[in-house]
């Protein structure tokens, strides 16, 4: 049982919720850019939430399915077509053997998960199947996916059930959009932007760079300030901190970012928020409005619990 | 503890930052405090990451908020947790360490900015090495790349700025200056430090259940390969 890579995409790499536990070795933690995407259709499917996903980057590949499966995909809408039907994203989907899954269009969003009943087969490395680039480990082969791979997955589907056509309500998806404004809390240096740049900064005026990749987006709007340039010694980072570089421009740093930096940190955004930026592209817009840190832990409290009652539900209707 | 400040950097964790220097009497307090509060944990808790003069404490906000309800947050839960350990930890003890003997190789190719170094300094190949050569060196903090360790202090004589514009390919093993700190690619990587040597030594080992030689604290030798 597996899945077959008739044409490989742009960048497909397998990736769960991080790897955590080793960033104090300078590994950093990886794992999905939208991990809510990849939480969401991992509770559809019942499958663990941390359960490795292929995520795709559009052009996205072509894929076989080599026995009958279960599958949700989550995230961007890329069109998605199985045997030249066009399906849904956050709905359980069956396939047949030999069913050819393949993405049309890229409709809204940057990268696209597919999560499989039960799982990939996959080797973990340090406690994670997240791929790392970098260092060339994890995941499939610590690389990504090329035409002719194929990879074992543990679906243990008898029949194909049509009853399991359970859909993720759209209130619990994120509100993708290509200028977002996300909710941030302000970071370690934010007092030390000019009121002119602080000014700026809110004004919603920042592009997503051509220069963007899984490590982190740069940022193009009017160059920011502080009062004095300060020269700052190595702190740990964080995935979503906002920092400034010596030109004035900003980076907000994602899944693959190294685990310490130097830069002046501005802000940070707020995880439930996270998505909203993991899924734009180049020349998308964003904006940031500032909360309290209170308020942020309260939105993740609430954001947790949301997905803990889709669990229930899940599970209440898969019965 | 002299004075620290404690921040979020996020809304799952915190940063306790002891001031911006680096000096070994801070390290090694950086060090004790992350062992301890790995060794006493809280309901939530995920990893420290120590670095030149801080302290990063990574949790899950909602388990911590699950388990806590005398606080008005998870952040004062935890910066709760840190401030009693702080007050509870000796104030000048020195951190564990190992020392790691490190074998260089400085022939002209895997020397890539040796001369460099040199002329820039107004001091011969030869010097720079031997200068390079007589000090331990002690792990301030990893981070960068898995395994890659940031080093200190290089002695002022042989200290050099950052490239311009920094190599898209730097040789795994190749060892580098970057103002006062030296560091090692344990990859091929992209870089901006100046290269004078090269080590077989594998720093990072990813299917050993220690992925890395070095954690921070370490101190380092390097002798010459001739």
């Amino acid at each position: 049982m597996s899945i077959f890579i008739n044409r490989a995409g742009i960048l497909d790499t397998f990736q769960d919720l991080g790897r955590n536990g080793f960033r104090k070795f300078g590994i950093n933690s990886n794992g999905a850019m939208d991990k809510t995407a990849v939480r969401l259709i991992n509770i559809l499917l019942g499958n663990g939430e941390n359960e490795a996903v292929l995520e795709m980057h559009f052009p996205a590949p072509e894929i076989k399915f080599e026995a009958d499966t279960a599958f949700a995909i989550g995230g961007a809408d890329f069109g998605a077509e199985l045997n030249n039907k066009p399906i849904e994203n956050w709905q359980i989907q069956t396939a047949a053997k030999d069913s050819v899954l393949k993405f049309t269009e890229n409709s809204l969003g940057n990268r696209c998960y597919l999560s499989i009943k039960n799982g990939f087969t996959l080797k973990k490395w340090l406690e994670s199947s997240s791929t790392n680039l970098t260092a060339e480990i994890g995941g499939y082969e610590g690389r990504k996916l090329q035409k002719g791979d194929k990879i074992p997955f543990n679906s243990k589907l008898q029949t194909l059930n049509s009853k399991l056509q359970l859909k993720i309500a759209r209130s619990i998806i994120p509100f993708y959009s290509k200028f977002p404004t996300v909710r941030i809390i302000k970071g370690a240096e934010y007092q030390d932007l000019t009121a002119l740049s602080e000014q700026q900064f809110l004004s919603n005026d920042f592009s997503i760079s051509a220069n963007s990749n899984r490590m982190g987006f740069r940022l193009e709007g009017k160059p920011l300030h502080l009062l004095n340039d300060k020269e700052l010694v190595s702190t740990a980072v964080n995935f979503g901190t906002l920092q400034l570089l010596p030109d004035g421009q900003t980076i907000i740093l994602m899944a693959d970012h190294q685990t310490t930096g130097g830069y002046p940190r501005i802000a940070h955004i707020i995880e439930p928020d996270l998505p909203l930026a993991a899924q734009l592209g180049v020349g998308d817009g964003i904006g940031f409005h500032i909360i309290s840190l209170e308020e942020a832990e309260n939105l993740k409290v609430e954001f947790e619990k949301d997905l803990s009652f889709l669990k229930m539900g899940v599970r209440f209707n898969s019965r | 503890m002299n004075k620290y400040k404690i921040y979020p950097l996020g809304e799952s964790a915190v940063t306790i930052d002891f001031g911006n220097i680096i000096s070994f009497e801070i390290n090694d307090f950086v060090i004790n405090l992350s062992n301890r509060i790995e060794k006493e944990n809280f309901k939530g808790f995920i990893e420290c990451v120590p670095a030149y003069s801080s302290l990063t404490v990574f949790y899950d906000v909602f388990e911590v908020r699950k388990n806590d309800d005398n606080f008005s947050s998870g952040f004062q839960f935890v910066e709760n947790f840190i401030k009693k350990i702080i007050e509870s930890l000796p104030k000048s003890k020195k951190s564990k360490s190992k020392t790691i003997e490190i074998p260089v190789s400085f022939d002209k190719d895997s020397a890539l900015d040796l001369e460099f170094v040199a002329e820039s300094n107004n001091l011969k190949r030869k010097e720079v090495i031997e200068i390079f050569l007589s000090k331990t060196y002690r792990v301030f903090m990893l981070g960068f790349l898995p395994g890659f360790a940031y080093m200190g202090e290089l002695d002022g004589r042989i200290a050099s700025p950052r490239k311009q514009t920094p190599r898209t390919k730097v040789p795994k093993g190749s060892v580098g200056i970057a103002g006062q700190q030296t560091g090692i690619y344990p990859l091929e990587s992209p870089g901006g430090w100046q290269i004078i040597g090269k080590t077989e030594t594998e720093l990072f080992t990813p299917d050993k259940e220690k992925p890395t030689l070095f954690q921070t604290g370490d101190l380092v030798r390097f002798t010459e390969i001739k």
